[in-house]
């Protein structure tokens, strides 16, 4: 994108999953939704309607689902299991440990309503550990996109893959960031935008804001490069070293905790490389998440256009003074 | 340990004299059996039950062996479970070393992997890998680990956390009836294991979806590591549980090859349910001073009580 450039609305990375599930449905009768009494919320009916016999409904039961998700994948079904996030990567962890990731079956986790979608619901219904969880299982490729081309290229991706994918959708109708014949490469950063003052180094629905925080920066004059770095695992560290070492401060947004997230992983990253440099993790403190929508809770984190513009500056002065 | 190493050297390890049969599958669609010779093409002897008997003790007295050589195993839940899968393997499963990777064979998942011991010798026995292999049992970078994985030949899930079996059984007996496909699922739970959650997530489910071609089998021999099921946290009634949820439900002697063949091999017993077989069993049975005693769970026998154990056995072959 150009630094000038309007966003411009498009659909929920949500819509987008459950359109791109039908159509690699329609052509491969071998893919697979399960549910856990979730089609709605995960944007499935359509699918359910239109490939009745590739849904599987399990019920409100999330242990179940994964397994079951599993010994389907075993017999060769391409599935993708989804659930909201909150529960599907704590309540079936062990499963997703022991069914998919331990035994490699290539199950599609699907997290759906992900980091504070559900916002106003409280706690119970907030996924904030999702990708510390995650991070630390063995062989799970983690992918949060940040818009539509992404969430598409992600769910493509991961049906035509061997592995054990997971994969996390917000409910937001999220800006286009890219192009549609633009490259998109499991494991491969996107640069949203480039610069050399600040670094965003952001995933999921926080790149929108962090370009926005960009476009804010550049009419002060201060140049930010905004990354989207959709797969945190495997972790795209060629890119973190290079915003490193170019750019004067690093800053990490994740609609997720601070602890054990994208933030730590860039952090651990860099420090091992023996780079120096001002860094800020932005993202949901370790405290009980303030009520309030999707968007209240960004803005009072800072996970806003304004918010993180202003994080940018103050890192910036404290390197000038 | 080189007593141990003569005693199991100089035991005979029965023949493998296999033979092809064309095994029979039930079709839900059409209500009938379907016949069509060629689509099996099993490599499966037909023991005499005299035969099986036979050869559980010999299984009893390598898992022993193994057991002693790692100095690690659960030795009680092995010897509860080793008839159920000698029948499994050598009489009722339509899979072999030739066919396992072939999309139509009977899926089987050691829900209760710790018994894992029992399973290795079982496979090794039906030619999957060679028996000696398991001298590395639980040694450094070996692959027979303490729990069944999928880096040993045979081996279809990597199991060993309770409440998986079942639930990941139900997805492959799903798969089946989603692609008409004959195979069948077996898993096998511990009694103990009947208090993970999941199961009856698993339990709901497999009934709701009709699987017939799913059997749950239960190693019913009433102690866990803590002590008696009934004290622990009782399962029961534990048939009336799974009837409750829809399942055709069978008890059996765990320990009778009888009626573990009939039973077993009649999968899909009744059209339209799964199977849950309650075999009740004894934890270290085959050998006197383990059976029924708790502190057999993951008990490693001593020199004597090794040398004990295979004289015991020994005298159950002569018989």
């Amino acid at each position: 994108m150009k630094i000038t450039d309007q966003l411009i609305k498009g659909k929920a990375n949500l819509e987008v999953y459950s359109e791109t599930l039908i159509e690699l449905g329609q052509a491969d009768r071998n893919i697979m939704a399960v549910t856990s009494d979730s089609r709605g919320s995960g944007k499935l009916t359509p699918f359910a309607d239109k490939l009745p016999e590739q849904l599987v409904e399990v019920g409100i039961a999330e242990q179940n689902l994964v397994g079951v998700a599993a010994g389907l994948a075993a017999a060769g079904k391409k599935v993708f299991a989804t659930s909201p996030s909150c529960f599907l990567a704590t309540r079936s962890l062990e499963q997703i440990k022991n069914d998919v990731a331990y035994s490699n079956y290539p199950v599609n986790l699907v997290g759906i309503s992900a980091g504070v979608s559900y916002g106003a619901l409280g706690s119970t219904h907030h996924s904030l550990h999702d990708v510390a969880v995650l991070r630390a299982i063995n062989n799970i490729v983690v992918v949060v996109p940040a818009d539509n081309f992404e969430a598409r290229e992600a769910v493509k991706a991961a049906a035509a893959s061997d592995k054990p994918f997971f994969l996390k959708f917000g409910k937001k109708n999220m800006p286009h960031l890219h192009t549609a014949d633009e490259k998109f490469e499991i494991g491969k950063a996107s640069i949203i935008v480039e610069g050399t003052d600040v670094a965003f180094i952001a995933c999921g629905e926080t790149v929108a804001p962090a370009f926005e925080a960009a476009q804010k920066l550049n009419e002060q004059g201060i140049s930010a490069r905004v990354i989207s770095m959709h797969t945190i695992k495997p972790l795209d560290t060629e890119t973190i070293l290079k915003a490193a070492r170019e750019c004067k401060t690093v800053i990490t947004v994740e609609e997720h905790s601070v602890n054990g997230g994208l933030g730590e992983a860039c952090a651990s990253t860099i420090l091992e490389a023996g780079i120096s440099v001002p860094f800020k993790r932005v993202g949901l403190p370790d405290e009980e998440t303030v009520a309030g929508s999707q968007a209240e809770i960004f803005n009072h984190y800072g996970i806003s256009g304004e918010g993180l513009a202003r994080t940018a500056r103050t890192c910036i002065n404290k390197i000038q003074t | 340990m080189g007593n141990i190493q003569t005693r199991i050297e100089s035991s005979s390890w029965p023949s493998d004299n296999r033979r092809r049969e064309n095994r029979p599958s039930w079709n839900l669609e059409s209500g009938t059996w379907n016949l069509e010779l060629g689509t099996w093409n099993l490599k499966m002897k037909k023991y005499t039950n005299l035969e099986l008997k036979q050869k559980s003790i010999h299984l009893r007295k390598a898992l022993l062996k193994y057991i002693k050589l790692a100095n690690a195993g659960h030795t009680g839940g092995d010897l509860s479970c080793i008839d159920i899968l000698n029948v499994l393997y050598n009489d009722v499963l339509n899979v072999s070393p030739e066919t396992v990777n072939d999309p139509n064979r009977d899926r089987y998942i050691q829900s209760k992997g710790h018994a894992v011991e029992a399973l290795y010798v079982v496979l090794a026995d039906a030619g999957f890998f060679p028996m000696s292999e398991l001298e590395t049992l639980c040694k450094y970078q070996s692959k027979y680990v303490g729990h069944p994985t999928r880096k040993v030949k045979g081996i279809e899930f990597n199991t060993g956390a309770l409440g998986h079996g079942l639930p990941i059984s139900a997805g492959l007996a799903l798969a089946a009836k989603k692609d008409g496909a004959p195979y069948r699922v077996f898993t096998m739970l511990g009694d103990g294991e009947l208090a993970e959650g999941s199961n009856w997530e698993a339990a709901m489910m497999a009934a709701h979806y009709k699987l017939d071609n799913l059997v749950a089998i239960l190693d019913h021999n009433t102690l866990q590591i803590t002590g008696r099921n009934v004290e622990v946290c009782s399962p029961h009634p534990i048939a009336e549980k799974w009837l409750a949820f829809g399942w055709n439900v069978i008890e059996v002697n765990g320990h009778d090859f009888e009626q573990l063949r009939e039973v077993l091999n009649a999968a899909p017993a009744v059209p339209r349910k799964p199977t849950f077989v309650l075999a009740n069993t004894v934890k270290g049975k085959g050998i006197s001073f383990m059976e029924d005693v708790k502190k057999w769970h993951h008990g490693v026998p001593s020199d004597e009580e090794y040398e004990k154990a295979l004289t015991e056995l020994d005298a159950q072959l002569a018989r």
